[in-house]
């Protein structure tokens, strides 16, 4: 008995007391309000266009997207740009068509059955999945409650990381030698000046060093709808274009889910009340 | 079949005659469906049909799924967004097949500590239980090789780690290593063996399955007093048992019913909740993810494989003996394979001469510490391998082979069990006193 | 089962019969996507239809495309062949295959001229275009085109069918005319297949 008291005591207390010296990257996401979050959410279709308004005049320069076909740009669900603008801006790219030239191939005009073309420069991933190949939340200490309340974040990730560029905190000005890339409070994964790091191994300013130069600024596009061109802002609405693009079926899917989750209530009762009649001659002897 | 008298199928038209003095077939799942199961059995006991379902949901969207997926290093990845994005309905099948497994694993714990609980692996049933042990390891390395498939950085780097483990084997690991990958390192050889295998392996499954029901019709099922059915006439018999069906079918189905409710839920609503971010980057033999963890289900025995690391005594102690042939590398792996073998000992090793825990006062303590070293090593297994996570993987991992090895062999002699009922009959009746309305018709789940 | 319960049979049976209706509907719902992810995906239904861009098709020239796995031939005609074609309507009772073969028609739309070719865009006299699949009703030879054969149109090398300036099956094996797939023009240079 005292074996168990002790031991069950000693995982409690690691459970939540926490990681005394676990040095993890403190990466600041801010926990954004998105439309298509929780389990009745949906995309804002006029955020998503304003998405794709950044990505084509700002993202694209570097980045590819070679998983999305231009015709889901008019899915519902979607931007759902209308067939004539998909068609037209489908007609922006060329793309490179093995067939053309007697198998030799040739650059044509993209068609809608086309997909965006892959990234322009070797060292910028391809954006297709980036909203769901990052999570916003972690922790707290692996149990995963932090993504169960907040999601999983991808969204949130991207759009903390856009607007989370921030001047080069002191430590970092006292490194022998400047640190390569750009600061950015939101980025965990990069590179960190020793300055920065105090003598129990724990880093002393939020995020690190991105190789990504700051992409937005504030003010970088014009939208047609005349919604608010902050850096803030144009940041929620790409990365909200990005988890279309990495999630196109949300919207079905939460759909799917919730006359499942109907139909299957709905059984789980009748279920219920057979197997009580069925059962009630045997358990009530009368 | 079973050893519990009963009535058999006796066919009553010409027709039924023909057939059945031809092929018995109706008889057998007459005698199957029929079987007089124990009118007791608690809410426990409907993991079974649980499993049985997610095997056939996992054929039956993996045959769906193979129909659209390309299983090429260059076109793997791509074929899975293919079904993501353009096939019909593929985004939730696929969605389904993915968190399957989660489900799968969900019952099968929930089914092995039930086992563990009321002592369903002892004399008489010790052959289920093994075989059920066989089914357990055939499903992780149907899950494993089922992760490969998606061809993200999590399948290319948890394929190296996990196949690194043969590699500890002394002497032959390295050639084991390459075998299996047919290549010294994970490539286009061993996405389309795991590939191969992972369609295999589910029919293996399936005919273990049936071999697993066989045996216990064999002995008749367990129940939660560990009592057996009375067997002398059919008349005794009937009044411990009910037929499967429709008694239990319906109850099965019921709770079935309810699991599924949360498992659409989490598939319409957070279908990567259980997953890990990283899958969704195409494989990149260059760059490896910042941890390696694997899915939540492996996670426990993962955290029993890093336990032991070349500064714990007894690591010291084994390398020694064995001359440094047993390295803590290869201590892991055996730690590991050894946490499942004690298990599949646990027939032998419980000296108890009564079944269930419900009348055994002292093992219900022990037994659900073991419940609760089980999720700290399914949690510690996913923290890194540092202070203190190293040690209380070390201490849980500790407990898991004392509860086989030490507490199971020497409960049996030093406690004393209570009473369990004279008969089923009584036990239900405890129950469902005929006392007309008073209570509910829910039985309390285990203890 | 329990006499009990027999006077409330009626609630019993209506219970079960609920329950098994539910549990048949909820099966089906499951079943039908694993059915319906035979059909074709979104990316096979996106190239059921193609633009083609004939802007650089002068008279007198065939482009020949790939629309879904088969070729298509898309002919620019000259005024000569235009009237000659047309002449060829006159031996409209030796035609073999007598029915146009043209989707965007009618079942029964008989193979004259000008059931054969493409609505002209604005701006350009009937007949001018004519779009077929380039796919010998024969056995599926790809037939030569640019005046070949007996009848000025198409000929296919393989067994020897000769096609007149409409793509009307005229002499050899082959049973019937070229098809005519669904195609339009959407402007004044680029046709739709599809």
């Amino acid at each position: 008995m005292f074996r168990k008291f002790t031991l069950t005591a000693v995982a409690l207390l690691a459970l939540f007391s926490g990681p005394a010296t676990a040095a993890e990257v403190e990466a600041e996401i801010h926990d954004y309000d998105f439309s298509f979050e929780g389990p009745f959410g949906s995309y804002d279709q006029m955020q998503l266009q304003r998405g794709l308004q950044v990505y084509t005049e700002i993202c694209s320069a570097c980045h590819g997207m070679e998983l999305v076909a231009f015709r889901t740009l008019a899915d519902d669900g979607g931007p759902g740009l209308p067939e004539d603008q998909m068609r037209a801006y489908a007609e922006f790219y060329e793309i490179f068509d093995q067939s053309l030239f007697d198998g030799e191939g040739d650059f044509r005009l993209a068609t809608p059955a086309d997909k965006f073309p892959s990234s322009n420069v070797a060292t910028a991933p391809d954006l297709s999945l980036m909203a769901k190949a990052r999570a916003g939340f972690h922790g707290p200490y692996g149990t995963g409650i932090s993504q169960f309340v907040n999601g999983m974040g991808g969204a949130e990730y991207i759009a903390s990381l856009l607007s989370g560029y921030r001047d080069e905190p002191e430590c970092a000005l006292e490194a022998e030698q400047p640190m390569d890339g750009y600061y950015n409070i939101a980025f965990a994964a990069g590179g960190y000046p020793e300055t920065c790091i105090d003598d129990h191994g724990h880093y002393t300013v939020p995020g690190s060093w991105i190789s990504m130069a700051p992409p937005l600024y504030g003010d970088d596009v014009e939208f047609a709808d005349g919604h608010s061109t902050d850096l803030e802002h144009v940041a929620q609405d790409v990365a909200a274009f990005l988890m279309w693009t990495a999630e196109p079926k949300l919207m079905a899917r939460k759909q799917a889910g919730l006359t499942g989750f109907l139909f299957l209530t709905v059984l789980s009762v009748l279920l219920y009340l057979t197997n009580k009649r069925l059962w009630a001659p045997h358990k009530h002897k009368d | 079949m079973g050893g519990i008298p009963h009535d058999h199928y006796e066919p009553k038209s010409s027709g039924e005659k023909w057939l059945h003095s031809r092929l018995p077939i109706v008889g057998l799942l007459y005698d199957t469906l029929m079987i007089p199961t124990p009118k007791n059995l608690n809410w426990m006991w409907i993991w079974g049909i649980v499993l049985v379902f997610t095997l056939v949901l996992q054929i039956a969207t993996g045959i769906v799924l193979v129909m659209h997926y390309v299983p090429h290093v260059d076109m793997a990845f791509a074929s899975v967004e293919h079904i993501m994005r353009d096939v019909n309905g593929g985004h939730m099948i696929r969605y389904f097949h993915m968190n399957g497994a989660s489900l799968f694993f969900v019952a099968v714990y929930a089914h092995m500590f039930r086992s563990l609980y009321y002592g369903s692996y002892k004399a008489p049933r010790e052959v289920t239980w093994i075989v059920g042990m066989l089914m357990y390891l055939l499903m992780m390395g149907t899950a494993f090789m089922g992760y490969v498939l998606p061809w993200g950085q999590m399948s290319f780097h948890g394929t190296a780690v996990i196949t690194g483990l043969f590699g500890a084997i002394p002497f032959v690991g390295e050639s084991i290593q390459t075998w299996l990958l047919g290549a010294s390192a994970v490539g286009q050889p061993a996405l389309n063996r795991f590939f191969s295998l992972h369609y295999l392996l589910p029919f293996v499954l399936l005919g273990l399955t049936i071999v697993h029901v066989w045996a216990f019709h064999t002995t008749g099922n367990n129940n939660p007093t560990g009592v057996e059915v009375r067997r002398t006439s059919k008349e005794e018999a009937a009044k411990d048992t009910l037929p499967f069906w429709p008694y239990f079918v319906i109850k099965d189905l019921f709770a079935l019913a309810v699991i599924l409710v949360v498992f659409v839920a989490i598939v319409g609503f957070m279908p990567n909740y259980l997953g890990h971010p990283d899958n969704y980057i195409p494989a990149n033999p260059l760059a490896t993810p910042s941890h390696i963890v694997p899915e939540w289900y492996f996670l426990p025995f993962y955290a029993i494989l890093r336990a032991f690391t070349a500064d714990v005594w007894l690591v010291q102690i084994v390398q020694f003996l064995s001359f440094g042939i047993i390295d803590a590398k290869f201590f892991g792996v055996l730690a590991m394979f050894g946490a499942i073998a004690v298990m599949a000992l646990a027939p032998w090793l419980d000296t108890s001469s009564v079944r269930s825990g419900r009348y055994r006062p002292t093992f219900k303590w022990w037994f659900w510490l073991l419940v609760i070293d089980f999720i700290v090593l399914m949690w510690v297994g996913a923290r890194p391998a540092e202070f203190p996570y190293d040690w209380i993987s070390l201490v849980a991992s500790a407990y898991w082979f004392a509860y086989f090895l030490v507490i199971l062999p020497l409960l049996g002699v030093l406690e004393k069990p209570n009473t369990p009922p004279a008969t089923i009959e009584d036990d239900f009746n405890a129950h469902y006193a005929p006392k007309g309305e008073g209570k509910a018709p829910i039985a309390e789940p285990a203890e | 089962m329990s006499h009990a319960d027999d006077h409330q049979g009626t609630r019993r049976d209506f219970l079960y019969y609920a329950t098994a209706s539910a549990g048949v509907v909820v099966t089906g719902a499951a079943v039908w996507p694993m059915v319906n992810q035979m059909n074709p995906s979104a990316d096979v239904l996106a190239l059921a239809s193609i633009r083609v861009d004939v802007a650089d098709v002068a008279p007198g020239m065939q482009l020949t495309v790939l629309w879904q796995g088969k070729p298509v031939f898309i002919r620019h005609r000259t005024g000569v062949e235009i009237q000659e074609a047309a002449a060829q309507d006159a031996e409209f009772d030796s035609f073999p295959d007598k029915n146009a073969q043209n989707e965007n028609l009618g079942d029964d739309a008989l193979a004259t001229d000008e059931n054969r070719t493409l609505a002209s865009p604005e701006g350009e006299g009937a007949g001018a275009w004519i779009v077929q699949m380039g796919v010998c009703t024969h056995l599926g030879c790809v037939p030569l085109g640019d005046g070949a054969g007996d009848f000025g149109g198409w000929f296919c090398p393989c067994h020897g069918s000769h096609y007149d300036l409409a793509g009307r099956i005229r002499k050899g094996p082959a049973p019937r005319n070229l098809p005519v797939p669904p195609a339009a023009f959407v402007d004044g240079t680029t046709i739709e297949l599809g």
